[in-house]
């Protein structure tokens, strides 16, 4: 092969656009523009506005500050914040899903009761976890219980059509918006969590953030992030027949969340 | 360069579209819904309008900081992806995109593809492509999967089959999959579209999708919808292709929080939607599912061309919400099709113009009120009017003038006979005896004036010179001129 590739050629195209604009006098034209909406809005001469300018060289640090700042002012005003746990459930229910709150040693019963109500009969699970546990020790016998211990393409067909609901635990939660943070790992992969038509998924109340932006501060998503992470705010849904809204597009077409209490007793 | 393109509809010829689809009025009945409903959603979602100029101002800070280190970006979100496992793929242009593409899917030997929604994709026409070599692309997002059906493109970039009513798709279902009776119970339509794909998803030997914006310091593909259909794309198929634009990086995850915020807000008024899926790698050692090789192709396309001047720099800020459509005049009457470009509506007026070239989309840019919807409620503040402005100025531009930062089909719609019109009046005007000349013979030749003066008299009077000026007005009444 001879000459640069379309890799150098993009980036050197883009690489003379910005030594341009950085030779170029500043002040351009659609600063301007965007400068003299800002001033026209209503209660825009707030501090917060006086931070920074919006110029396309300003810098990372600030800009960073100013989404913190944003989003730590609203906060404290927020419902999420006064009782997370409250707005959770609300959240939640208002996308659809079945939500209930319960304490710790509760929610193994509770779970099986409606599991047999609700006929399923194959649940996807992890055995390794306390939690699952729990539950199969308080599942009738009639329920079968199946572990993720092959990779996906040894029982794809299986997975898709012989199982009726996958059983997980969430990472986290945020309160805001009622979503459950996912991380899939080798005991509960991405597809738990997907292709049955019922999912369910425990939270702790000491895992919920207000919202996502303090989500990513308290897990420190930058330092690292897992090769998936899911965030899941109620079931699969679509609204592309007539803005008409439809649950069960693709993925769970139930989702059942149990918030667990681990803060009342005084556990963690 | 020359890029092999085929569209299903020519992207000229905006006017005869406009011009049937105003005709059309169950088309305009869909619209006036869908467009009524989208508004009343999205304002819903922004009650505090301080909180929403706040997150706007932010929205704008991100995408102008991200654009303005956007090569540094690149290299660094391209190094993160392959310290995962990722392969990155650089194209120029549709053709170099499909080609990729197309290599990956012989190299593996790939029949069958499923698609999460991806306008890059249908910007390359990747479909077409790989159907004339023998390999079959299914929509598996339910709007695309109902447009394909029916042998279309989307018409709105986030509701892609918002031109249809439910009685269409209780059509297209009943005819084009085996045992279904006619329904237009929505429940019903979606229970058998799943069940549909279902069976897609599993059979497919590699997945395709979009990316809504990738971040590069952690080398994270943040993927946002509803459905479930994107997951399962990126999931369970054995290959995972993600295909975006090169615009769409960001330099940190965290940056992502408030675009997010602002997508799903303006885009269906959704605080959030069902899944956000962040994908920063192909399956790792140990893990039982999720794709064992994972792709990316960044793509160009004549984005470097907007991104060379710095006004037009700011069309490449879009986070694909289709708020600027949904608040359109023009759009919300005419619909997607009439634009017969892969984006439409304002942000598609803007875009296209790169993506295709002046020549073919000169049309798009006088398609505006220039009322300013669009700027209003533009998530991150991309002044569409006035690129609408200077898109209009370089179409008539003389297409021999050379400026800096020269666009593709720079003057498709200059015009000798108008620009010597032009001269002469400046000339008249320039002069106060060669005005004055003029202006005795306009008024005393005024009965020859045309009756038909081109559009202005397809629905107004003609214009026609007054029997007296005013500065013969103003002389009788005995005032200077």
């Amino acid at each position: 092969m001879s000459g640069p590739g379309p890799r150098e050629r993009m980036l050197g195209r883009l690489r003379a656009a910005s030594l341009n604009a950085a030779t170029a006098k500043q002040g351009s034209w659609y600063l301007e523009a965007s400068g003299n909406a800002r001033e026209a809005r209503p209660g825009g001469a707030g501090e917060l506005h006086g931070i920074a300018p919006v110029d396309a060289r300003s810098n990372l640090a600030l800009l960073d500050h100013r989404i913190d700042v944003h989003f730590a002012r609203r906060r404290p005003q927020s419902a999420a914040a006064a009782d997370p746990v409250a707005t959770m459930q609300t959240a939640l229910t208002a996308s659809h899903a079945t939500v209930w709150r319960a304490a710790s040693d509760e929610w193994p019963e509770q779970l099986a009761q409606k599991l047999s109500e609700a006929n399923i009969r194959h649940l996807l699970l992890d055995s390794a976890r306390t939690e699952a546990a729990a539950l199969k020790a308080a599942l009738p016998a009639q329920l079968k219980t199946l572990d993720f211990d092959r990779p996906l393409e040894e029982w794809k067909s299986e997975l898709f059509t012989g199982v009726d609901a996958g059983f997980t635990v969430a990472r986290s939660g945020i309160a805001a918006t009622g979503t459950l943070i996912l991380a899939p790992d080798a005991g509960t992969p991405r597809t738990v969590s997907l292709v049955p038509p019922l999912h369910i998924a425990l939270v702790y109340t000491s895992t919920l953030h207000a919202d996502l932006h303090a989500a990513v501060h308290a897990e420190r998503w930058a330092e690292g992030m897992p090769s998936n992470l899911v965030l899941v705010s109620g079931p699969s849904k679509t609204s592309d027949i007539q803005q008409t809204l439809a649950y069960g597009a693709h993925g769970p077409r139930w989702l059942w969340v149990i918030i667990v209490d681990d803060l009342a007793g005084g556990m963690r | 360069m020359s890029v092999q393109t085929l569209h299903f509809v020519p992207s000229a010829d905006f006017h005869a579209r406009a011009r049937a689809a105003l005709d059309d009025p169950k088309l305009r009945q869909s619209f006036r819904g869908a467009m009524d409903f989208l508004q009343g959603k999205r304002s819903a979602q922004f009650p505090d309008a301080n909180e929403l100029e706040q997150l706007r101002d932010l929205g704008e800070a991100v995408r102008k900081h991200a654009l303005a280190h956007l090569p540094d970006l690149l290299v660094q979100l391209e190094r993160k992806l392959t310290e995962a496992g990722v392969q990155v793929h650089w194209a120029e242009n549709a053709d170099e995109a499909n080609r990729i593409i197309f290599g990956i899917a012989q190299e593996n030997k790939a029949r069958r593809i499923i698609k999460g929604k991806s306008m890059a994709s249908e910007e390359i026409e990747l479909n077409h492509y790989l159907a004339e070599r023998g390999i079959a692309c299914m929509e598996s997002d339910m709007g695309e999967y109902i447009v394909q059906m029916a042998g279309e493109k989307p018409s709105h970039i986030v509701m892609p089959a918002i031109h249809k009513t439910r009685a269409d798709i209780g059509e297209l279902f009943e005819q084009n999959i085996p045992d279904t009776p006619y329904t237009e119970d929505v429940d019903t339509l979606i229970q058998t579209g799943r069940s549909a794909l279902r069976q897609a998803f599993v059979d497919a030997d590699i997945g395709l999708s979009g990316v809504n914006f990738a971040a590069a310091d952690t080398g994270t593909l943040w993927l946002v919808e509803n459905e479930g259909n994107g997951r399962l794309s990126t999931t369970v198929p054995d290959i995972h292709i993600a295909i975006m634009g090169m615009e769409k990086v960001v330099a940190k995850l965290e940056h992502i929080v408030p675009l997010a915020s602002l997508l799903t807000r303006s885009a269906t008024g959704q605080a959030i939607t069902t899944y956000f899926n962040l994908i920063s790698g192909p399956r790792r050692p140990g893990e039982k599912d999720g794709p064992r090789q994972l792709h990316l192709v960044l793509l160009d396309n004549g984005r470097s061309q907007a991104y060379a001047d710095e006004q037009l720099r700011a069309t490449l800020q879009c986070i694909r919400c289709g708020a600027c459509m949904n608040h359109c005049p023009v759009y919300t009457r005419v619909g997607g099709h009439a634009y017969g470009t892969t984006y439409p509506g304002p942000i598609g007026k803007i875009i296209s113009p790169h993506l295709l070239g002046l020549e073919a989309t000169a049309d798009l840019a006088t398609a505006s009120s220039l009322c300013g919807a669009c700027a209003e409620v533009c998530p991150v503040r991309i002044p569409i009017p006035q690129l609408l402005v200077r898109l209009r100025g370089e179409a008539n531009r003389s297409p021999d003038e050379e400026v800096a930062h020269p666009l593709r089909g720079q003057g498709a719609k200059y015009s000798r006979g108008e620009r010597l019109v032009w001269r002469f009046w400046s000339g008249a005007f320039a002069s106060p005896a060669a005005y004055r000349t003029f202006r005795w013979a306009a008024t005393r030749l005024r009965a020859l004036a045309p009756k038909q003066q081109m559009g202005w008299t397809d629905h107004r009077e003609p214009l026609q010179p007054a029997a007296r000026s005013l500065a013969d007005l103003l002389k009788a009444r005995g005032q200077p001129e």
